[in-house]
Order: C-alpha cells, then sequence, then structure tokens
C-alpha cells in the first residue's frame, strides 16, 4: 500500500520532468492480445522503446516528434503521427495470413564449445534420438570419442570406453552428482532410459575437482529431462524383431506457480529365446527391467531459488545361460549352466541453488543424493551378491574475485560408502568415508585465453589423505582455432568384483594377490592424465565444417591389474612396472549441403599393461577404428519431415588374453579379425505430437560365431564367455513411435 | 556505552554502505554492432579497476555494470569505453579512437549497420 501511494506521489514528478507518451500494442484480430516485443521509435531519432509483456510502451516525448514508428517481425510497420500525450492504441497487421513463418537456426545436434576450457562434447536430445533406443548405454553410438561394446557372452552388459579406458575410470554423473559407481558400475549405464535424458556432456581427460577425485580418463555427466520444459505427456513405444519391448511415459504438470513436477516411467522386457549360433546358449539374456522418477522442480526467480528432488526406484531381472537352464530346478547345479542377475535400486537426491538477485556472481549450491543399490546373482557356481548403500553432498560456493573475468568455485563434500559383498562364500564388506575441500580458479580473458585450475584436498578412511590438482586451458591462436590442454590426477579405489562382473561367467579360479592393502587387500588406483587438442571451424564451399584433433595420454602409478592371461584363473594385483593408455583421435564433421552431416573420425589406441607375464596390449581393444556418421532431414512441409541417419563403425583387431593353457581345441588365434557394423533410423515426423520411426542395428549381420569358449562343456576347466569382441545376435529390425503434447 | 557505541558504528557503516555502494548497479547506452565489440566493451569495463561485472547487450546497446563505488564511477567507465572507440550516452569517442576499432566494426557507417541485420 505504501508503495502505491509513493508511486501515486512520485508520477506527477515524472510527467513534469521529462514528457513520456504511453500507449499500448495489440496484436490484430477479434481478442485484443497484446504483443510484447514490439518495436516502438521516433522516425528519424534513436529514442525508442520496446513493448512490455502487456505489449505496453513508454517513449520519451518531445515537441519536435511527430511520426511514431511501430514495427515487429511478421507484422507491417506501421508510422503513426502524434501530436499530443493521449495515450495511444495501436494494433498491428500481420504480414500474412496465410501461413506463419517461422525463422530459427538449427541446432546442431552435437557442439563442441570454442570457449570453455575444457574439451567437452555436448550431446542434445536430437542427437540421442538418432538412436532409437533405449537407455543411456545405447545412446553413444552415433559418438565417436566413446566405445561400446559388450561385456560378455551372457549377461548382453555394454561396456563403454573412452581413451581406452573402461568405464570404472571415468565418472559418470547424473546432473553433476556422481551416480554410477561402486556397486551400480557394470549395470548402471542400463538402469537409465535414454528418454529420461536432455543432454550428455563428455569431457575427456581429467574433469573439474568439484565433482570429485575419481576421474581419471573423463567425465560423462546426463542431465535429465526437466518437468517445467519437458511434454506435459510423453510416450514412446519400442519394439524389436528379437522381440524386445519398452515403454517410456513422461507426464508433468504445474503444481503452483513455483512447482513443477513429473512421473517418468520405464518398463523394459525381452522374453524370448533366441540361439542364432546355435551354441546352446541364449545371445542375449531374458529381463524386465521397471523404472520410476518422480522429479520436483521449484523455481523462484525473485528470490534467486531453484531446486529439484528426485525419486527413483528400479527393479532389473536377467536370466541368462544355456536354452535349457530352469532357475527352480538348475540353480547352483551342474544340470544345466545358468545365471539371474537380480537389482533393486532406490535413490533420493536433492539439489538447491540459490543465486544472489543482487549479486549474480554470487551463488551457492547444495547436492545431497542417498542410494541403495542390492543386487542379488550367480553365475553357473558362481555366487554373487552386493549391496552398496551410499550417500553423497557437495556444497559449492560460486563468486568472483575483484571482476567477473576471475570467477572461483570453492566448496566441500562428503560422501559415505558401505558396501557388503559375498563372492561365493567369501566376505567382503569395507565402509569407505571421504570429507574434501576444494577451490577452483577461472580466467577468462574475454579473449584468447581461459583457464581455469583446481585443487582439492580429501581425507579418505581407506585412501588416506591426499591431493588432486587439475588443470584445463583453452587459447584461441586465430578464428575458429582453438588450442586446448590439460593435466590432472585421480585416484580411486577399485571395485574389483562388481567392476569385473564378467569374471563369474567363466571357471577361472579367482586370485587376490594381497599385498596388505587396504581394499580387497590391493592398493588405491592413481593417475595421472595429460591432454592436448586442436579444434579448427572451417567453411568449405560455403558450408560449415570442423576438424578436431586430440591427444591424451593415462598413466598409472597404480593400477588394478586383472590379469586374464592365464585361461584358468584370473589374477589381480598391484601394477609392477608401466602401464599407459594412448589415445589420438581425429574428428571431421561437415555439412556438404543444407540439412545433410557428416561426421568421420579416425582413432587410434596403444594401451599397453605390465602383466606378470610380460609387457602387453590390453585385451579386447581395438588398436584402430574407424567411425562414419550421416544424417539428413527434409524440410519442414505441413509440419512433417523425414529424418535418416546412419553409422557405420569398423574395429580393427582386437587381442584376446592368452590361451594357450587350455586344450588346443579351446585355443583362440592370438588376434580377433576386423569388423564392420552399420546401424540405420529412418524417422517420420508427422506433426510436432507424433512421430514414427524404423531403424536397424547391425545390418551387415556381423556376427562372432563363437562367443563362448567350451561351450558345450560349461563345467569344464575352460568355459569362458569373456572373448567378446563383436555383436552375437546379428541384425536386429525395430520400430517405434512417439507421442508428446506439450 | 558499548551498545551506543555498535549501534553508532553500525549506524554509520550502513549509511557509508548506502552513500558508498559496493555493488553499485548502473546501465550505460553503448553504440555497437556486433559481438567483437561486445568483447572490447566489456574488456575496456572491466580493466576499469572497481568494475566487477559488465554485460552488454547487442540488440538493446545496453551495458549492464555492477561496479564498486569507492573506486570508480560512471564517468570514468564510459571514459575508459569512448578510449576504445565506442560511443555512449555520456561520451563520443574521439575518431581517433573510432578509427582504432575493426573494420567489421565501424558502427557508426549505415552499411556497416546494415550488414549486422539479418
Amino acid at each position: 500500500m505504501k508503495k502505491i501511494i509513493y508511486i501515486l506521489m512520485l508520477l506527477p514528478v515524472f510527467t513534469i520532468a521529462q514528457s513520456q507518451l504511453e500507449g499500448v500494442v495489440f496484436e490484430n484480430g477479434n481478442s485484443k492480445t497484446p504483443l510484447a516485443g514490439a518495436n516502438v521509435h521516433w522516425a528519424n531519432t534513436k529514442v525508442g522503446t520496446v513493448t512490455n509483456f502487456d505489449g505496453e510502451f513508454t517513449v520519451p516525448y518531445k515537441q519536435e516528434y511527430s511520426q511514431l514508428v511501430i514495427s515487429y517481425v511478421g507484422f507491417k510497420t506501421d508510422t503513426i503521427t502524434v501530436k499530443n500525450l493521449n495515450r495511444i492504441e495501436h494494433s498491428l497487421k500481420a504480414t500474412s495470413d496465410l501461413e506463419e513463418v517461422n525463422i530459427s537456426s538449427r541446432k546442431a545436434a552435437t557442439s563442441k564449445s570454442y570457449l570453455q576450457s575444457q574439451n567437452i562434447i555436448t550431446v542434445n536430445s536430437d542427437e540421442l534420438l538418432k538412436a532409437a533406443c533405449c537407455n543411456l548405454s545405447e545412446s553413444f553410438e552415433t559418438n565417436p570419442s566413446i566405445d561400446v561394446n559388450f561385456a560378455d557372452a551372457v549377461t548382453g552388459t555394454r561396456q563403454i570406453k573412452m581413451l581406452g579406458l573402461t568405464s570404472p575410470y571415468l565418472l559418470i554423473a547424473t546432473e553433476n552428482i556422481p551416480s554410477i559407481r561402486g556397486a551400480s558400475q557394470a549395470f548402471g549405464l542400463s538402469f537409465i532410459p535414454g528418454t529420461w535424458v536432455e543432454s550428455i556432456q563428455i569431457t575427456k581427460g581429467a574433469g573439474s575437482v568439484v565433482n570429485g577425485f575419481e576421474s581419471i580418463a573423463g567425465q560423462i555427466n546426463a542431465e535429465l529431462v526437466k518437468p517445467t520444459t519437458d511434454d506435459k505427456l510423453f510416450v514412446n513405444l519400442y519394439g524389436a524383431s528379437n522381440t524386445r519391448l519398452e515403454l517410456n511415459t513422461h507426464f508433468n504438470t504445474k503444481v503452483s506457480d513455483k512447482w513443477d513436477t513429473g512421473i517418468y516411467l520405464h518398463g523394459n522386457t525381452h522374453q524370448k529365446k533366441h540361439d542364432v549360433n546355435h551354441d546352446g546358449f541364449l545371445d542375449m539374456p531374458l529381463y524386465k527391467q521397471f523404472n520410476v522418477m518422480n522429479r520436483w522442480q521449484y523455481t523462484n526467480p525473485e528470490k534467486g531459488f531453484v531446486s529439484f528432488i528426485n525419486l527413483k526406484y528400479l527393479t532389473d531381472e536377467k536370466q541368462a545361460g544355456e536354452l535349457d537352464f530352469n532357475q527352480d530346478t538348475d540353480k547352483l547345479t551342474t544340470n544345466n549352466w545358468g545365471s539371474e542377475i537380480d537389482t533393486e535400486r532406490y535413490e533420493v537426491s536433492a539439489k538447491l541453488g540459490y543465486v544472489n538477485p543482487e549479486i549474480p556472481w554470487q551463488s551457492l549450491g547444495v547436492q545431497a543424493a542417498f542410494s541403495g543399490h542390492k543386487q542379488d546373482s550367480y553365475f553357473g557356481l558362481n555366487l554373487y551378491n552386493i549391496e552398496h548403500n551410499s550417500l553423497y553432498s557437495n556444497l559449492v560456493y560460486n563468486s568472483i574475485i575483484s571482476d567477473s573475468r576471475h570467477k572461483i568455485k570453492t566448496g566441500i563434500s562428503y560422501t559415505h560408502d558401505s558396501y557388503n559383498e559375498l563372492v561365493n562364500s567369501t566376505n567382503f564388506n569395507r565402509v569407505e568415508n571421504s570429507v574434501g575441500g576444494f577451490f577452483e580458479y577461472n580466467y577468462d580473458s574475454l579473449d584468447k585465453l581461459n583457464l581455469t585450475a583446481g585443487l582439492r584436498v580429501d581425507h579418505h578412511n581407506l585412501l588416506g589423505t591426499f591431493v588432486t590438482p587439475r588443470l584445463h586451458m583453452r587459447y584461441t591462436a586465430w578464428e575458429k582455432g582453438v588450442f586446448r590442454a590439460s593435466v590432472g590426477r585421480g585416484k580411486r579405489s577399485a571395485n574389483i568384483f562388481a567392476e569385473n562382473q564378467k569374471l563369474f561367467s567363466t571357471s577361472r579360479v579367482i586370485n587376490i594377490q594381497n599385498n596388505n592393502g587396504e581394499i580387497y587387500g590391493l592398493d588405491p588406483e592413481i593417475a595421472w592424465n595429460y591432454g592436448v587438442s586442436f579444434l579448427q571451424g572451417f567453411r568449405l564451399f560455403g558450408q560449415k565444417g570442423d576438424i578436431t584433433l586430440d591427444y591424451y595420454i593415462t598413466n598409472f602409478e597404480n593400477q588394478i591389474v586383472v590379469d586374464y592371461e592365464n585361461p584358468q584363473e584370473v589374477n589381480f594385483y598391484n601394477l609392477n612396472g608401466d602401464s599407459y593408455a594412448n589415445s589420438f583421435q581425429i574428428e571431421v564433421n561437415y555439412e556438404p549441403f543444407n540439412q545433410f552431416n557428416m561426421r568421420l573420425a579416425y582413432k587410434n589406441y596403444d594401451v599397453k599393461t605390465q602383466y606378470n607375464s610380460g609387457k602387453l596390449e590390453k585385451p579386447l581393444t581395438p588398436k584402430h577404428r574407424f567411425f562414419a556418421n550421416a544424417s539428413y532431414e527434409t524440410e519442414v512441409k505441413n509440419n512433417s519431415k523425414w529424418k535418416f541417419d546412419a553409422t557405420y563403425n569398423w574395429l580393427g583387431e582386437q587381442r584376446y588374453s592368452s590361451t594357450l593353457n587350455n586344450p588346443i581345441a579351446y585355443q583362440l588365434p592370438e588376434y580377433s579379425p576386423a569388423l564392420s557394423t552399420l546401424n540405420a533410423q529412418i524417422t517420420k515426423v508427422f506433426s510436432p505430437r507424433f512421430e514414427v520411426y524404423l531403424g536397424a542395428e547391425n545390418i551387415l549381420n556381423t556376427r562372432q560365431d563363437n562367443p563362448i569358449v567350451s561351450a558345450n562343456d560349461p563345467f569344464g576347466s575352460s568355459f569362458d564367455t569373456t572373448f567378446v569382441y563383436g555383436p552375437i545376435f546379428g541384425a536386429n529390425y525395430y520400430t517405434g513411435l512417439r507421442f508428446k503434447i506439450k | 556505552m558499548k551498545k551506543i557505541l555498535t549501534v553508532v558504528i553500525v549506524m554509520f557503516l550502513s549509511f557509508t554502505a548506502f552513500a558508498q555502494n559496493k555493488n553499485a548497479r548502473a546501465s550505460l547506452d553503448v553504440d555497437g554492432v556486433c559481438m567483437m565489440c561486445k568483447k572490447r566493451i566489456e574488456k575496456a569495463s572491466l580493466n576499469t579497476k572497481g568494475v566487477k561485472s559488465a554485460i552488454w547487450n547487442v540488440e538493446t546497446h545496453e551495458l549492464k555494470l555492477i561496479f564498486d563505488e569507492r573506486k570508480t564511477n560512471i564517468n570514468t567507465i564510459a571514459e575508459n569505453i569512448a578510449d576504445v572507440g565506442h560511443d555512449n550516452k555520456k561520451l563520443k569517442a574521439t575518431d581517433e579512437a573510432y578509427n582504432s576499432v575493426h573494420p567489421c566494426c565501424k558502427y557508426r557507417d549505415e552499411d556497416v549497420q546494415d550488414d549486422h541485420k539479418e
């Protein structure tokens, strides 16, 4: 009330001080819809303004002004003569009533920043739709930086690799909260449905210290869809020729002007037994997965608060093994070889962000997440159960030093992990606690140089007290020519069983070469990562493109070597000697003509480890990889369009770990053959609401014929399902639809 | 006595804080045409001791500033912006300064202005 009085008192003062012309602009039509953002200015002057949300404007007036120009894109520009200060009401006519003209620049599906100090590739939802399906592990198929391959011939698990290192060396986070770690390491990527993902950020090399000390080769962050921006209703139905069925539905609703909520449901099932290579084993497991998430989003722009609360629950059941395996009668017997993996997981996470509305560079963020993970499983005669409860919390404060070119981030974090593992008859329990503080400084010259230097100090009950430094730099040497460099250290405790669950689907004897370390008798893993990259944007024949070269080196100070070199054993021991992963990649993106995009990449890996039996190339890691992706979209006509996408992959030969100790019948050559695969997809968009897709994975029907060694004698000493270098099932066709209401 | 002293000190402090705002906000119209201009304008602002944040909008030509009033004032900032060749509401750049900007940034030239419209 007081305020209104002040305003009333002040109003006449203003009108006296300077003459103002007031008015309102409408869209021409029956209903008087106000036109926000229309330009209003005095002809032949620079005096002007823009209408507000209600179409209203106030513009300074002088006697010599007479012609007022009102304009808005898509509307006819009008000039009106003004003689006095009477309020103006004016309607603008649309330039054409035939069809709405939408001018929009197309957003790139994958983008690389020319400005950030880190080497970050952002994959947005358009790119994710190129591979129709289904969960996070399958969404990297159109990205050459990440390799996806099957972990073994039984569980159907896909494993990802970056810079030649498998996922345990990557920090995988959901909305910047580390999410796939510990017990969920092996299957976690398949626990995040693809339609829940809004975008993915892939950081190569040492990441930021803000997210912890664990990342070594890189970080992958999946940003989930938000209740405020996602569709009100979204349905995705998917069916494949291998009889895999999936259903995704999202419901989002506004609860109040500050609260939004969404319920996301995902179901995934495969119930038919396939054996295309006639080895008596299922080519892929039978499974059922059910996933539900409830998200709450709170936004209060006036006070500067944003908050997310997530509740997630998942159950996943897999059954694999011989065709004749019957879980009721054959479990843990030698009747038939079979395996069951049952997982139950829940997560609660909350984020609160505060940006000072007065001082926009000051912000405070709190993240907290709690998860409970329980896996009960057996593989033939091997029993493996794991329970992992985890608490993560992080407090981040952002500010500047002197001015906005010098930004700082600082904060503290606390994590707690308790593991309860049963491997056959041995119990492995451990509790890990760590508390740490971090400080990150970013300098942006607003020009050529951008530098991020971070340091964190952590105290961990098993890893001790240690320092994690990370440094990133970007230098723009010339237009669109960007050099980057990074260096950083990572440290982690290896979850030797959870990360290497494929070893259970073998007859190998498990040996841990104990040296009285803190974790399974082993020492923590420590590595340094160094990287350089160069990005050059260019124009060729008037069309845009870019080329990226990068080279990364990971050097292990200590590693838990997982030694498969004796086919009757798997050995875990601390590294004694050298272990490194060098990776070189060249990638070219080019749009030869409008709406047609091409991506070509070549990758070279040199990954070697000192095993007890000698310094050897890492098994099942191709030295050479060639990648090509092409996509084309037709112009939009009557709201509809076609989208085409194809991805070709060529993988060079991969080394098999030694099988010399096996009987001759079960020996494998030194290297696997090279292979190539082709995936393609066509999408018909009927309207912004409805689209249908049809696709094929592995059209060339590439198959590894004998993925299981000693499949005919699964309880014999040579049985092994880990020698997988390529697809097992062959070609798979799928179709699906997406329906959404905004 | 102590209490009174505290009250006086607090009052004095808040008074000075009011008079000399550490995070004063101001907005200034600065002429320019492109992202290169943006970099130059923002850099010139931030190079003025005391300026904490400077964000220039290509479309509205509005430069939003946050600065420490004890260290600088809007006229000094405007001067520094004019020195790198950008006209603003307070000060017109000298021809010499204006001529130092990149040819594609010659915002006074109508052809250049047109080039930056769609």
